[in-house]
């Protein structure tokens, strides 16, 4: 349609108001209806994945090589990301606590953001680029070499052989990399804020002890599974959905990447607006002593 | 003599129909003899009942363009079918609408009678253990080693040991000539002569019915292309087992072909025309009436040479 348009609007030689208004309808139209179309698509795909897990486990040979390189082989980035955050941490804020005379809550300041937000989505984002767009990459392959289709013409069923494992990995692994990012960036932070810039060790803790509960550390995991779930469905429905060639693999492999970070900030929004009604309601006194 | 060959009856008659239109009575007699012949030759053509593929009236869209329009036509057990055509013109699709990889817009595949796409997911992954499908590019899996490839099905559907299913996996092997070392060999390690004789080897590790084989001989060198042509001779004469093999390669069609379906681009024929312009022996098809066969059979661009010029006649004015 769009073409032709053209290719008429090229003979006439002039430009058409009323033409250019409908096609501009028409093109947000049709933007629109892709976009319902693709997220439909993912939530049958996340569905019929969630399915597969309720009915069959894989087996244990398909297992532990997705959780190996999903968990053991994200490690290493996952620490050294989270020490360099907590350092960070302290150097933006030490002077402005200094400022008022309050460098001891700097220990707060440091691992309350880092147990309730840096660390579940740092090691959500590293997980998204590390693992997320490799697998959407391999998956893609697949699809374009026929792989997946012969999985099918096999009898196996592509969501539960391939998905399933994927999926299981990221989200039993992903609160354990966010813990791993949580430590790592603590001990920066204190490396930092105590043996470098010298706060004073003991008021350090306690004002960190005194800051940080238990709520706020397992309401960083617990958003941490809603991110692991993500990047498993966004980036294996992308590679499932591959184009064809070099650059259909490419693609897949970015725009989960970029699917999946997007997905991990409007998740991360909306699940923080609920973890805040949810602590009001178990402690309606208590509420935010902070500051 | 008719009701005796009820299960080949189909393949007679659109012989009968070529020759009628050929308008020869000795060419009649002859193809009634050997179409007879080649039916009675085959006992699993007429001890079960049915075809065991029947596509009715299967169309095909990719958008907006149709790949398949209005295709009907049945498959004898025990038969080799050949589709031929030019690429682009949807046998690869129609491979993979029988084995339910693909909905047809509109029409039926009917396998063993029962429409794989309207089955349970179970039912359909049971079927799909009769089917056996040898790939273009072989599609094997990347992350496991040629064993665990051959394995794959075995593993998935059987509860045999790990020591059986070695065996089964060698002896696989050994059928389509490759040693056992390689077993241990990942796909990229093999060239692609071997890469196909696996999978040919994966697709008849669990005895299918139906073999299914897209493009067999495409990108591999003349001697073996004649190994994998021979290969599938080899497959029907150890297992009863029908065959469908797609190909625009007319040394496999007239090596293993009991019968030849050509189809015709969609985008190249007219409304009105259907798509599938030759059905019959391998041997009567270079005498086909339609230029648009003979032209195929003997490898010409004919009009497609004038057409080109016209375009660039076109484009330059």
């Amino acid at each position: 349609m769009a073409t032709a348009s053209n290719t008429d609007r090229v003979r006439r030689g002039g430009f058409h108001p009323i033409e250019a208004v409908t096609g501009a309808i028409s093109d947000v139209g049709g933007a629109v209806v892709d976009w319902i179309t693709a997220l439909g698509d993912v939530i049958l795909f996340a569905l019929r994945t969630l399915a597969w897990l309720t009915t069959r486990l894989p087996r244990k040979e398909t297992l532990l090589p997705s959780f190996y390189t999903i968990g053991v082989e994200s490690l290493p980035v996952v620490a050294l990301t989270g020490t360099f955050i907590g350092m960070v941490l302290a150097v933006q804020s030490y002077d402005t606590f200094r400022f008022l005379n309050l460098e001891t809550r700097l220990g707060a300041v440091i691992n309350l953001s880092l147990v309730r937000e840096l660390g579940p989505v740092l090691a959500a984002t590293m997980l998204a680029g590390r693992v997320g767009s490799a697998m959407a990459a391999e998956l893609g392959t697949m699809r374009v070499t026929e792989q997946i289709d012969a999985l099918t013409s096999m009898g196996a069923n592509p969501i539960h052989y391939l998905v399933v494992p994927r999926f299981l990995g990221c989200l039993i692994l992903i609160p354990m990399l966010t813990v791993m990012a949580d430590f790592m960036g603590v001990v920066g932070g204190y490396f930092y804020s105590v043996i470098i810039l010298g706060i004073d060790s003991h008021h350090y803790w306690d004002n960190s002890k005194k800051f940080v509960g238990n709520f706020d550390v397992f309401s960083g995991m617990a958003k941490s599974l809603a991110f692991g779930a993500a990047i498993a469905l966004i980036s294996c429905h992308r590679g499932f959905n591959s184009r064809p060639g070099a650059e259909g693999v490419g693609r897949a492999a970015t725009t989960a990447f970029v699917y999946s970070f997007v997905v991990i900030l409007i998740l991360d929004l909306f699940l923080n607006i609920g973890i805040n009604a949810l602590y009001s309601t178990l402690w309606p006194e208590g509420g935010q002593q902070f500051i | 003599m008719r009701s005796q060959i009820s299960d080949g009856s189909r393949y007679f008659e659109s012989r009968e129909l070529l020759c009628c239109e050929l308008g020869d009575e000795e060419k009649l007699q002859d193809a009634f003899l050997s179409g007879l012949i080649e039916i009675m030759s085959k006992p699993s053509a007429d001890s079960k009942a049915g075809p065991i593929v029947s596509v009715r009236d299967v169309h095909v869209n990719f958008g907006r363009n149709p790949v398949l329009r209005g295709i009907n036509f049945e498959v004898p057990r025990g038969q080799t079918l050949v589709v031929v055509g030019e690429s682009g013109c949807g046998k690869t699709v129609l491979l993979k609408s029988i084995i339910g990889l693909l909905t047809p817009n509109q029409g039926e595949v009917l396998f063993d009678g029962q429409t794989l796409n309207k089955l349970s997911d179970r039912e359909l992954t049971r079927q799909r253990t009769r089917f056996g499908f040898v790939f273009q590019q072989a599609a094997l899996f990347d992350s496991l080693t040629i064993g665990q490839n051959v394995a794959f099905p075995m593993k998935e559907h059987t509860d045999k040991s790990d020591k059986e299913i070695q065996e089964t996996v060698l002896a696989r092997l050994a059928e389509v000539g490759l040693p056992e070392n390689v077993i241990y060999k990942k796909p990229a390690e093999l060239s692609g002569g071997m890469r196909k004789r696996v999978g040919l080897a994966r697709a008849l590790v669990l005895n299918p019915e139906l073999m299914l084989y897209d493009e067999p001989t495409t990108g591999l060198d003349p001697i073996m292309s004649d190994v994998i042509n021979e290969l599938i001779l080899r497959t029907r004469s150890r297992y009863p087992v029908t065959s469908i093999v797609v190909t625009h390669d007319m040394h496999t069609v007239q090596r293993v072909a009991d019968r030849v379906l050509m189809f015709y681009p969609t985008s190249r024929l007219k409304p009105s025309e259907p798509q599938i312009i030759y059905d019959g022996s391998p041997r009567e098809m270079e005498r086909s009436r339609d230029s648009r066969v003979t032209q195929f059979v003997r490898g010409e661009a004919g009009e497609r040479l004038m057409e080109m010029q016209q375009l660039s006649e076109a484009r330059s004015r």
